[in-house]
């Protein structure tokens, strides 16, 4: 961890417009894609991102290496504002912040060969002749795959060696940065688990760091020194890695772990297990207070009037929840306000457990 | 290989099953010589990597994927009744009836351009003479049962209008609509959040039990098995490797594929290892497979016999339900499936290009 962070992130927003209309183009209302996200990454680290498709993980992304236009609020890559950095002063930063696309079928071009395809960041930065090809074999041997094969079309590999592929391009220009978008989504387990060691070889050899973005919580576990959770544009979570599986506090957390099958009948039968109900809202037009309140087992009240900030537990375990779960009242008591925090959110802290009715709070998580 | 079992309880019987497809390149063996059993009210999940010929099992079984370069070997019978020779009005019959398939994609099975609630009528007055009143009644009273909210308004929407899982729900309830006695899901929560999979995987298991209908699920995630399957089907290659009870394959698997599978599963549950087990290189290409047994290739634990195709055997005589085609000795398997204290497949010695 470096004095400045690499990338900071401060209340991004990201909305896309609805339009209507046949003559005149009216816009009638806006998906809150990403709304109001703060984060920051270290040199070399890895942050998980995480939630149900339709959170907001690829928009943040794509806003984050500039693919979209923020709506509002910072970036900052290496201490310098790129939110609205023009393509010039872009150009720099873009070498050293790359992104790997979701699918990697969709993202590589199929009449284009290999060599062309990951050739083809050396030549925007000037790279020439003979040096690309060297370079094009040298990256296709280090991501796993035969430097005999430039010359072939992405049809001709599978989807783990598509993957590859893509991770070649963006290694092609040396990066700090690179956004992985569901990287693994698409591919078989056995083929999950090689691209991942892979990934995990690069970091260690070129000192990278990664936002890893995936669905669900068993795939980043294994690669995130931070996890992030998101739900409905916002992150309700975000934990040193390991304590997201051991002390998750926010009921969406504890909801999305309960819902990953354990590969192990015994276990399985005897799990209790808290069950979310429902699918999430309509990002148009979102549940006032917290989000999660028309799925959440444990919603009050308050969780309808007042949006909970994110509250800083010890050990930079934060969570936005008005009731929390895994947290003890003397932790409730020396937590406080991260700021992080949605600049809409209230501000006080989470609620003492005897104001839940039905109390214990860990009984809750169990649940079955 | 499987104790008798009365006729009552025995569904669906398919018997050394062969699917090939003629393509521009040559010979696909998609599926190459497969064997398994269905009962009333049991789930029997087949597992594998995609390519594996999961898909094309399921849908031989429907004669879905009839077409003039494709060739049908083998026998299934359901109840007694032939499929693979039935003829097209035949099992157009039995589709609607007694056999129901619920997709992966729901949207490709739903007509994008007719309401829900029309498709559901239709699909209901096909099997069943009852005036379209009748039929729309029944249509709320399926999906309330799946677990569609205001059922009766949303019978109204258009199928882009409903998320994934609530399209997946229509399909359930649809394939519920005729009372089927096997349902083929083929990877029904793949597409789905994990949140909606668990809603869907309740809904299926609390169906199989009130029906008694048998289900094949087709997966490759091993999560999913172990929550809802009965008896597991490991394919590799076209072929069925290991078969058995969930426990068998869970805490006694026999074919080294199955290890590579159960090990190089992400879990929560667990301690992180600081490198994820994976298995080298690829599946076989099923147009030119390799000699003898699929996994050949991959395999650590190869030896000189594996050149020779290995059957799908019982061979531990205590276990008569589980079966494998490995060669290896079941001490050597038990031994070998060992890796740092958990089961998992070694590594090769030498590169296996990926
Ligand atoms: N170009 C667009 N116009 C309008 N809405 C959009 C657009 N792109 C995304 N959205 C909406 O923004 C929200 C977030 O989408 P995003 O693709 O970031 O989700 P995601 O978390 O990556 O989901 P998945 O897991 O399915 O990939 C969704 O409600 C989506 O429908
Ligand atoms: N109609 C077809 N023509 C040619 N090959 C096919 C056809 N259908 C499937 N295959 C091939 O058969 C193999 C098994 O496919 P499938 O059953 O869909 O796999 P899975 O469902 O296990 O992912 C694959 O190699 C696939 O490309
Ligand atoms: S704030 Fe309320 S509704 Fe939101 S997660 Fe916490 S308890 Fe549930
Ligand atoms: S038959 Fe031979 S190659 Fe095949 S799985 Fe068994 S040991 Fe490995
Ligand atoms: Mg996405
Ligand atoms: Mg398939």
């Amino acid at each position: 961890m470096t004095a400045a962070p690499l990338l900071e992130v401060e209340h991004l927003q990201l909305y896309f417009p609805i339009r209507r209309g046949v003559i005149v183009d009216r816009t009638i209302g806006h998906v809150h894609a990403v709304d109001d996200v703060s984060l920051s990454l270290g040199e070399g680290e890895t942050l998980g991102i995480v939630g149900e498709s339709g959170c907001g993980k690829t928009t943040l992304s794509r806003a984050i290496v500039r693919l979209l236009e923020p709506t509002g609020g910072a970036i900052r890559f290496r201490g310098r504002e790129i939110t609205r950095a023009g393509r010039r002063e872009l150009a720099p930063v873009r070498r050293e912040l790359q992104m790997v696309f979701q699918d990697p079928q969709a993202s590589l071009n199929p009449r284009k060969r290999v060599g062309q395809i990951v050739g083809a960041p050396l030549v925007l930065h000037g790279v020439k002749g003979a040096a690309v090809e060297r370079r094009v074999r040298e990256l296709l041997g280090r991501v796993g795959l035969n430097p005999e094969h430039v010359n072939r079309f992405p049809h001709e590999f599978s989807g783990g060696q598509r993957q590859r592929i893509g991770i070649a391009r963006a290694l092609a220009v040396e990066p700090k940065l690179m956004m992985l978008d569901e990287p693994v989504s698409a591919l078989d387990v056995s083929i999950q688990a090689q691209v991942i060691n892979l990934l995990d070889d690069l970091q260690d050899e070129f000192g990278l760091a990664y936002v890893f973005v995936a669905h669900d919580l068993s795939v980043v576990r294994h690669v995130s020194d931070r996890i992030a959770v998101m739900y409905l544009g916002k992150i309700v979570e975000s934990s040193p890695a390991e304590e997201l599986y051991t002390k998750p506090i926010h009921p969406y957390t504890v909801g999305l772990l309960g819902a990953i099958p354990i590969p192990d009948p015994r276990q399985n039968r005897a799990r209790r297990r808290l069950v979310v109900a429902g699918e999430p809202p309509n990002p148009i037009e979102p549940p006032s207070g917290c989000r999660f309140r028309t799925r959440c087992p444990r919603a009050t009240d308050v969780c309808a009037a007042v949006e909970p900030q994110l509250t800083e537990y010890a050990g930079g375990h934060v969570a936005a929840c008005h009731h929390p779960l895994n947290v003890t009242d003397a932790e409730i008591a020396a937590a406080r306000r991260s700021p992080l925090s949605p600049l809409s959110s209230g501000d006080q802290l989470p609620q003492p457990h005897a104001s839940l009715p039905g109390g214990d709070a860990a009984e809750v998580a169990a649940e079955g | 290989m499987t104790p008798a079992m009365s006729d009552a309880e025995r569904l669906l019987d398919v018997d050394d099953l062969r699917v090939s497809f003629r393509t521009e390149e040559g010979v696909v063996h998609a599926v190459d010589g497969v064997s398994f059993h269905v009962d009333r009210g049991e789930v029997l999940a087949i597992v594998g990597e995609s390519g594996s010929g999961k898909t094309v099992t399921g849908m031989s079984l429907m004669g879905l994927n009839r077409s003039p370069n494709a060739t049908f070997r083998g026998r299934a019978t359901l109840k007694g009744r032939e499929l693979l020779s039935a003829s097209d009005a035949e099992l157009r019959r039995v589709r609607g009836g007694e056999i129901a398939m619920i997709f992966q994609d729901p949207m490709t099975a739903l007509n994008p351009v007719q309401r829900i609630g029309d498709q559901i009528v239709e699909q209901i007055r096909a099997h069943e003479p009852l005036s379209k009143a009748q039929a729309l009644d029944r249509s709320v009273e399926l999906m309330e049962r799946v677990g569609v909210p205001r059922a009766a308004e949303r019978l109204r929407s258009y199928p882009h209008e409903f998320s994934g899982g609530m399209r997946q729900r229509v399909m359930i309830a649809m394939a519920l609509s005729c009372s089927p006695e096997l349902l083929i899901a083929d990877e029904p929560t793949t597409a789905l959040d994990v949140t909606i999979q668990a809603q869907i995987l309740r809904e299926l298991d609390q169906l199989r039990r009130e029906t008694q209908a048998g289900v094949i699920l087709v997966t490759h995630d091993l999560g999913v098995v172990a929550e809802i399957a009965d008896r597991i089907a490991v394919m590799y290659g076209g072929r069925i490797v290991e078969q058995g009870t969930l426990d068998e394959l869970f805490y006694d698997p026999q074919h080294p594929y199955t290890w590579g599978l159960l090990g190089s599963i992400t879990r929560v549950d667990r301690d992180r290892p600081g490198r994820l087990p994976a298995i080298a290189g690829l599946p076989p290409s099923l147009l030119a497979p390799p000699s003898g047994c699929h996994f050949r290739p991959r395999c650590p634990h190869e030896f000189d016999k594996c050149v020779q195709r290995p059957e799908l055997e019982v061979r531990d005589p205590a276990q008569p339900d589980h079966c494998d085609r490995c060669w290896l000795a079941v001490e050597d398997k038990r031994r070998l499936r060992v890796v740092d204290g958990e089961i998992g497949l070694a590594a090769k010695q030498g590169k296996v290009v990926a």
